[in-house]
């Protein structure tokens, strides 16, 4: 895709709701005061990155986000602002200085990829996949035959992050 | 329509990483850093279907990443509130005893 043509197609228009929603979500996360309202907001951006993953026809993708972003990762966090002190992050001195250097730094990050994504050339050849209504079942197959070494060391992984979690967070015994 | 993913999800990561450079509450911060993983998972899954060579592995990958990410949230938080409970803090300006 060269150049700044638009066709309006389905893809395009669903493409620009969502990407709507999750950047309004993203920039009130950073602006809103208070942290509850901020995960509200993620909780947003998470929801719009599923619908994203349905419009590229991921649809085992999209329902995973769903589970585990919008539902485990947000109650995660919010669990982690209520055990924490929620009272204090909102009214904080700012430091002009610092924002604006971190702001400074995140532009030009945006200007040099924005700057790389237009400059590419794609190779244009291959047509786009055509996942079919049997995602899901592809998916399955993949991950027991040819990536099932890193599928079972993702569950070694899970069981000891999850197990450390509880063993880190426990109370100390006085 | 490739470039177009490709543009939202540098959005995404630069709004992440001013996120987590500025704020200074960790949970924030944390916040900003599940934003960038969901950046890269957003690429992997449009390339996955506009990429070169379209395959199935960009969505594994993805999903691969997911379950990396929650134990990473599942770790960070319960490292905050030890943290939490030991300093009486959730400022990550305040965590500085490397360098002291």
């Amino acid at each position: 895709m060269g150049g700044f043509y638009i066709d309006w197609s389905g893809e395009l228009v669903a493409f620009f709701a969502f990407a709507v929603v999750m950047i309004v979500g993203a920039v009130l996360m950073l602006t809103l005061t208070k942290v509850v309202h901020m995960v509200v907001s993620l909780a947003a951006v998470f929801l719009g990155l599923g619908g994203m993953f349905v419009v590229l026809e991921a649809e085992f993708v999209a329902f995973v986000q769903v589970l585990i972003y919008s539902g485990a990762v947000t109650i995660l966090l919010l669990f982690g602002i209520m055990m924490t002190d929620h009272q204090a992050a909102q009214h904080e001195p700012t430091r002009p200085v610092h924002e604006i250097v971190s702001a400074v730094a995140a532009i030009v990050l945006f200007g040099i990829l924005f700057y790389a994504i237009r400059t590419t050339e794609f190779a244009p050849s291959a047509p786009p996949l055509q996942a079919g209504v049997d995602n899901a079942m592809e998916i399955g197959k993949q991950l027991y035959t040819q990536h099932v070494i890193p599928f079972e060391l993702v569950s070694v992984l899970l069981t000891v992050a999850f197990i450390g979690a509880i063993v880190i967070a426990k109370k100390e015994a006085e | 329509m490739l470039s177009s993913y490709l543009t939202m999800a540098a959005i995404l990561f630069c709004i992440g990483l001013y996120g987590a450079l500025s704020k200074r509450n960790a949970v924030i911060v944390l916040m900003s850093v599940e934003l960038m993983l969901n950046a890269v998972n957003l690429n992997l899954v449009a390339f996955s279907k506009y990429g070169v060579v379209p395959s199935l592995d960009g969505q594994i990958f993805s999903l691969f990443t997911i379950s990396v990410a929650a134990a990473e949230v599942a770790v960070g938080v319960a490292i905050l509130i030890a943290l939490f409970r030991r300093r009486g803090t959730a400022n990550v300006d305040e965590f500085n005893e490397m360098r002291r």
